[in-house]
């Protein structure tokens, strides 16, 4: 075992990093990228739809923007933005010095952005995908050009990246959390988090088989889904509802961790209702695999069965409806701080309350003939994913940046940020609605005029490039605010993540903590002198080394994929080499990582 | 230090304790009863089939029934999942079997031509 690392160039850091902040920054930037890439895409919809019979895009690009804003959205923006912040925070907040496997967290995150990559290569390479998000057979494997096969592998790769994360959270917050940190003392982020990776680690395999059984139909000439030769088109409904819609809790669970965070804080109060918290995040996780059917209540899976849906997806308001009552009542009586951060917060509350209630309605099977497919159905998740999932990340953001960055971002800035996305996304989406009642279908490339639809389609846009110019703000936020140095507790915070100096040194904690109650900080702040009780002598630390490997599997699999598409099998095989080669390198060669002596922690904690 | 610590496969060393032999020797019996039982179950299946006078459409359902009852006998007797510490291992298992059984029965009810 070596010493210490030697000292290599800033790239080759990144790239080898096993890190869990490396990776947790990488996620953030690789998803803010996707983010940006897939708010263009609606904004270039929204163009699009501003005037009746406009000719800005043709409709098959048009078609393949829709398709490409919500697969990018979903799978390249908002899961890594959350696993980024999952990554660098959880094990922060249970006292950890890193996730139980650090190589695979690495490899998680080169998975998913090759599988990034991939998908959107199809831009270029003859067309993106095109039949939609959910890709619905006959028309994603009959009447489809190659861009849904960049579709299923591209996904493919990601989604293995997405389990391998999943896995690694749930072991790490099971296995890792410091002495003294019981399940009911987890903050409420990291009790969400551990809920969303169980999710994952169930719903993905759904998911999994899905996309093989499309990818074996299109390349190898299968017929799962080939009615004339017996096969069904319903199963890949199935199959992807049972994943799609737990996907939608693995989204907002974190999501309602970073605002239980965050009004705590902001509000000086203890969470109220804490363990009637992780109980309803633990009931929303198990009721979310019991309702995917009402997705396809138009199918024609027959009354009984839309009705036992229609129920079961009605249920799920009382958990969230529990949630919603703990938040208000945590503001409640406290000393509200109304930064940046709690502004989301605070927003989100009324915002996703929208999004719920058009949720049931949607959720009344007999009214679901009328809604289903109108943009009626588009406004309502855009209600619950912009004003649940964006407004959590953004909030989450705008919270722990000092914590990430060293930085503190601007809150004037911040403020205008907040109330121009605020205004921006209601003006947007609260007009769609009626669009939507009126009669619009989702998903379609132009109308006629002369409607009642025009003015509204117009100010829907409006709303659009209010976003847009929001958005804008926050990257010049993110550039002006570098020299706003900040201290290592700037928002006087509660939980282990603020204990420690600022920049976060690269093994956490010097000593493992001891964690004597709820909200571990504060606890000491106001029961003992305000630093965390160590749970052990200080000594040297163990740490892992990082490792190039992790991006030559996931190149493997890129590779692979290409051959697969074009059929050009040498290439498949060569990428799978690569990937296996990289695995057996990894299998036999011994890596005991390293050690940081107590001398060396002691000059960077200034003591001793 | 304890050498199991940082290699839980290191042999044990000196004789065990009073309270580690009886643990052992419980363990032991156990193990040897239902071993036998599931021999029991083994046969009983056996006979099913081969007995004329059984009709299928009561064996298939009872060997599946006895069936499950030995893969749990095996993960809990014989894979030690009955012990301390396996509580998550248990919740993570019987989650995921949950999620599959929906799943499959629900797929059997509603992908046919008979609407409910």
């Amino acid at each position: 075992m070596s010493n210490a690392q030697a000292q290599k160039s800033v790239l080759w850091d990144w790239l080898t990093t096993v890190d869990h902040k490396k990776i947790g920054i990488m996620y953030l930037v690789a998803g803010g990228f996707f983010f940006a890439l897939g708010g263009l895409e609606a904004i270039l919809m929204r163009i699009q739809l501003m005037f009746p019979n406009f000719d800005f895009v043709t409709a098959q690009t048009f078609n393949e923007l829709l398709t490409m804003h919500g697969t990018t959205m979903i799978f390249l923006a908002a899961m890594p933005l959350l696993f980024g912040f999952m990554n660098y925070i959880v094990p922060l907040q249970i006292g950890a010095r890193d996730v139980a496997f650090p190589f695979l967290n690495s490899l998680g995150f080169w998975l998913f952005l090759f599988g990034g990559v991939l998908l959107n290569l199809s831009w270029f390479l003859g067309g993106a995908p095109d039949a939609g998000w959910t890709a619905y057979v006959p028309l994603s494997s009959e009447y489809s050009g190659t861009g849904i096969d960049y579709y299923v592998l591209g996904l493919q790769i990601s989604g293995l990246g997405t389990l391998i994360a999943g896995i690694n959270f749930l072991v790490t917050i099971i296995n890792m959390r410091a002495p003294g940190m019981s399940m009911m003392r987890m903050p409420l982020f990291t009790w969400s988090s551990f809920v969303a990776s169980a999710l994952i680690l169930f719903a993905f395999p759904a998911l999994t088989v899905g996309l093989l059984l499309l990818m074996l139909e299109r390349l190898f000439g299968a017929t799962y889904f080939a009615v004339d030769v017996g096969g069904n088109v319903v199963i890949w409904q199935h199959l992807f509802w049972i994943f799609g819609h737990p996907e939608v809790y693995i989204l907002i669970l974190p999501a309602f961790g970073i605002f239980s965070e965050v009004l705590s804080t902001f509000s000086k109060k203890r969470l109220f209702g804490y363990s009637a918290m992780v109980f309803a995040t633990l009931i929303i996780g198990f009721l979310g695999f019991m309702v995917w059917a009402h997705h396809m209540f138009t199918v024609g899976i027959g009354p009984v069965a839309n009705a036992i849906f229609a129920v079961a997806t009605m249920a799920i308001a009382v958990p969230t409806g529990i949630k919603i009552f703990n938040w208000l009542f945590t503001m409640w009586g406290g000393r509200i701080q109304f930064t940046t951060a709690n502004l989301f917060a605070i927003a989100f509350i009324p915002s996703f309350v929208m999004g719920g209630v058009t949720g049931i309605m949607l959720a009344t099977s007999a009214a679901n003939y009328q809604f289903h497919d109108t943009y009626f159905v588009v406004a309502h998740f855009h209600y619950v994913i912009i004003g649940g999932v964006v407004f959590g990340l953004f909030s989450g953001a705008f919270y722990w940046w000092p914590r990430m960055f060293g930085y503190k971002l601007n809150e004037t800035l911040g403020k205008w940020f907040f109330w121009l996305f605020l205004f921006g996304f209601h003006l947007t989406f609260f007009v769609q609605h009626f669009i939507g009642l009126m009669g619009m279908p989702r998903r379609v490339a132009s109308y006629l005029p002369g409607q009642g639809i025009d003015e509204l389609n117009f100010v829907s846009t409006m709303g659009a490039f209010l976003m847009s110019v929001a958005f804008i703000l926050l990257v010049v936020n993110v550039i002006v605010s570098v020299k706003n140095k900040s201290e290592a507790d700037p928002w006087d915070g509660r939980t282990l993540e603020w204990a420690i100096p600022t920049p976060t040194p690269e093994y956490n904690f010097a000593q493992t903590p001891l964690v004597r109650e709820l909200d571990a900080l504060w606890y000491e702040k106001t029961h003992g002198n305000g630093k965390i009780k160590a749970a052990e002598p200080l000594d040297d630390i163990h740490m892992p080394n990082g490792s190039i490997l992790p991006i030559f599997m996931s190149l493997g699999l890129f590779l692979a994929s290409f051959g697969l598409i074009y059929q050009v099998h040498p290439v498949t095989i060569i990428g799978l080499a690569i990937t296996l080669g990289a695995m057996f390198i990894r299998s036999i060669k011994e890596d005991h990582g390293y050690h940081i002596h107590k001398e060396d922690i002691k000059k960077e904690e200034g003591v001793g | 230090m304890d050498p199991h610590v940082t290699d839980p496969s290191a042999p044990l060393k000196g004789k065990p304790s009073k309270k580690a032999e009886r643990q052992l020797a419980r363990e032991g019996k156990q193990q040897i009863i239902s071993f036998v039982f599931m021999i029991f179950l083994t046969s009983i299946a056996f006979l099913t089939v081969a007995s004329d006078t059984i009709p299928n459409r009561f064996a298939i359902p009872f060997i599946l029934i006895i069936a499950a009852v030995q893969v749990i006998m095996q993960l809990y007797y014989f894979m030690h999942l009955n012990e301390r510490g396996n509580g998550w291992t248990n919740i993570m298992l019987w989650t995921g079997f949950f999620v599959a059984a929906l799943t499959v029965a629900t797929l059997m009810l509603l992908i046919g031509v008979t609407k409910y």
